[in-house]
């Protein structure tokens, strides 16, 4: 894929609509780089002028903070907000909420001040202004897609609605698990549990939602956040399910509908 | 007279404890960490409408909503009533408002009457909740005796209290037929009422005792109990209030900034520091114990009234974790209150050689929280488990590095990558390649 980079527009005195801000997972993680890549041809589909950092993008500190290293986090911080400042960066869209909470929440008191929107927001808002085109919504017409709340958009951000409205836009049955909206189980990986195991218990976190997920008997589980995706791909593949369910972005859903996968 | 003395006695006893109480608690909030109270007043006082006086956060659990309501209302109401109480005992009048009201006391006092019988009901339902249905939330791991018990006390005295009205009631309704010129008519008070056929048989001198006794028991149980609240969860009808005013309006995904560690890394990078350090030692990073915390957590752990629905929503707990969001407030106040008895015994306070972390909460319970917000979200009275929860978490990283092995390998990885994983750089874009 052709991809520019601020580096390369910045050089050609061009300056984009949107950063796209990719995150490590959506970087490294070879499920979730499915999802920026599919991101990124809707991006293009529905030109949209916008670029990415590259090999400049950094993490944003996030699981640093969470589990308790400041100056790890700070460090991060201080270094992504150089970087994004220099170029004058005013707008961000990630499709990783962890990522958008502290872009969102936590840069502005290191000195980053930008207009942070989650993927979910934007392919919502694309929707809406008509400049995404779902031209095959016969894949998941009337099927049932069960959608999982990632805790950092929803009790941490508040945006429950736009991922429901995105799948809605697909003429999906949205069903609804027992716990969600601000109720919704967390899928086991924040606060930098994705880089430890679990402390002792008496059952994995993402187990017990997969099944509430199951519950639904929907065949897609939706999901808009690349830890949910990890934890949630799983607990189906626990339940030997893998072959029935699957676990997909919204940003793939939308890609599929738009014959760009 | 001897009444009248006696009443202010009473009152003024009650009064001292009380306020050597307030001073107690008051003086172990203030160990706290100074916070930064930011953002518009009014989201502060619409949070405090809303949520402490609105009890709107309570409502997503409809029944015990409900019956909670119930108590709340009679709380609120029937203390307007403990007001000629307490004029009547300094003046040694009796229902000093109902000439002057009339028919409006009598519409008053069966409002009251109502609310009383309300309140009963719902302390019965309670009690039924908790020993008989055992909601498992109040039975799980850290609700040992003491809680459990704690809350059968508040309920059972705010039982006897109602009963304590009616009786009163019912003797006077009799005492105004026989001695209209002492007892002026309250008119017909409907659930009392219906206790006159128990007592009628009663000579008047009896009834006099019974309506006195019912009288004095009503108000030193009132006073009682305003003084055992200060040791108990009860204490939240007053903290719910503060707690909701100073509660967090940031979204709740955010987590507080050290600056001390901002000037630091600016410096490092080489950065301007906007604000210089004052000269002070800096103090801990993180908390180890209570005067580490943020005082607000500290009035959040006096508002806490054990309800469990932090736990109840919590995903470590649910899969069987020693993590308890309830369990971190109730061990912040133990710790607190120990401190506070540390201090006025002239013992030596916080260098007692214990700490909330590791002597009250353990590692393995901070570990466990994927700081998710559940709790957050679900305290009706907006406290914050998940604050603590960090600051913890802050002390075992930056003073001890003692974060388990895993998540060390994760910060190298940070600090040589980039990234949380073992990914070079340099591969960042290929994502766009394949």
């Amino acid at each position: 894929m052709n991809i520019p980079t601020l580096s390369e527009l910045t050089a050609r005195g061009e300056t984009p609509e949107i950063l796209f801000w990719v995150g490590c997972a959506g970087s490294y993680d070879d499920r979730y780089k499915r999802v920026t890549r599919a991101f990124a041809k809707i991006l293009i589909a529905a030109e949209i002028k916008f670029a990415v950092l590259g090999p400049e993008e950094s993490c944003t500190g996030d699981p640093a903070r969470r589990a308790g290293n400041e100056f790890l986090f700070q460090m991060q911080a201080m270094n992504n907000i150089q970087i994004l400042n220099g170029y004058g960066v005013k707008k961000i869209v990630t499709a990783c909420p962890h990522c958008f909470n502290t872009l969102k929440n936590e840069y502005p008191e290191l000195g980053g001040h930008y207009e942070v929107i989650h993927h979910s927001e934007f392919l919502q808002q694309l929707i809406n202004e008509g400049r995404i085109k779902l031209t095959d919504t016969t894949a998941y017409k009337g099927k049932k897609i069960t959608y999982h709340d990632s805790c950092y958009l929803g009790r941490a951000n508040g945006v429950y609605e736009a991922p429901r409205a995105v799948i809605e836009a697909l003429d999906a049955d949205l069903a609804e698990m027992k716990r969600s909206k601000t109720r919704g189980l967390c899928c086991g990986a924040g606060g930098a549990q994705m880089f430890k195991d679990a402390e002792k218990g008496n059952k994995e976190i993402n187990i017990e939602r997969t099944e509430e997920a199951l519950n639904t008997g929907a065949q897609t589980i939706a999901v808009a956040c690349p830890f949910c995706m990890t934890m949630m791909t799983d607990g189906v593949k626990a339940k030997e399910k893998e072959q029935q369910i699957k676990v997909k972005d919204l940003a793939e859903l939308i890609a599929e509908a738009q014959g760009l996968a | 007279m001897i009444q009248q003395i006696l009443f202010l006695l009473t009152l003024l006893g009650f009064a001292i404890i009380l306020r050597k109480r307030i001073v107690q608690i008051s003086r172990t909030i203030r160990l706290g960490r100074d916070v930064k109270i930011d953002g518009p007043t009014s989201r502060r006082f619409r949070n405090m409408l809303l949520v402490a006086f609105g009890q709107k956060k309570m409502f997503s659990r409809f029944i015990p909503a409900f019956f909670h309501f119930l108590i709340y209302i009679g709380f609120l109401v029937i203390n307007i009533e403990a007001l000629e109480f307490i004029i009547d005992g300094l003046a040694g009048t009796h229902r000093i408002f109902a000439p002057y009201l009339g028919g409006f006391y009598t519409v008053l006092m069966n409002v009251f009457e109502f609310l009383a019988v309300a309140v009963l009901v719902a302390c019965v339902v309670f009690l039924i909740r908790r020993n008989v249905l055992k909601l498992p939330r109040f039975w799980s791991a850290e609700m040992t005796a003491w809680p459990r018990l704690d809350a059968n006390i508040i309920l059972i005295t705010e039982i006897v209290l109602m009963l304590a009205i009616l009786k009163m009631n019912a003797a006077d309704q009799i005492l105004q037929h026989r001695e209209p010129q002492h007892y002026p008519s309250t008119g017909k008070l409907m659930f009392s009422s219906i206790l006159i056929p128990v007592l009628e048989g009663y000579s008047t001198s009896f009834l006099i005792f019974v309506e006195r006794f019912a009288w004095w028991f009503h108000i030193i149980g009132i006073l009682a109990f305003a003084v055992y609240i200060t040791y108990s969860k009860h204490l939240h009808i007053f903290m719910a209030f503060p707690n909701t005013w100073f509660a967090r309006l940031q979204p709740a995904g955010y987590i507080s900034n050290m600056p001390v560690v901002t000037r630091e890394v600016k410096s490092m990078l080489g950065l301007p520091i906007e604000e210089p350090g004052t000269n002070e030692p800096p103090g801990r990073f993180g908390a180890k114990d209570v005067n580490d915390l943020p005082w607000t957590s500290l009035m959040a752990a006096y508002a806490c009234t054990e309800c469990g629905r932090c736990t109840s929503e919590c995903p470590a707990n649910i899969t069987g974790k020693k993590l308890s969001p309830r369990k971190i407030m109730m061990d912040t106040r133990d710790r607190l209150e120990e401190v506070g008895r540390n201090l006025q015994n002239g013992g030596n306070g916080l260098d007692d050689g214990k700490s909330l972390l590791d002597h009250y909460i353990t590692r393995e319970e901070i570990n466990a929280c994927t700081s998710c917000n559940a709790c957050v979200e679900a305290c009706p009275v907006l406290i914050n488990p998940l604050e603590i929860i960090l600051e913890l978490r802050r002390y075992v990283v930056m003073e001890e590095s003692g974060a388990p092995a895993s998540w060390n390998a994760m910060f190298q990885n940070l600090e040589t990558n980039f990234a949380p994983w073992k990914f070079s750089a340099a591969d960042r874009f290929n994502w766009a390649k394949d």
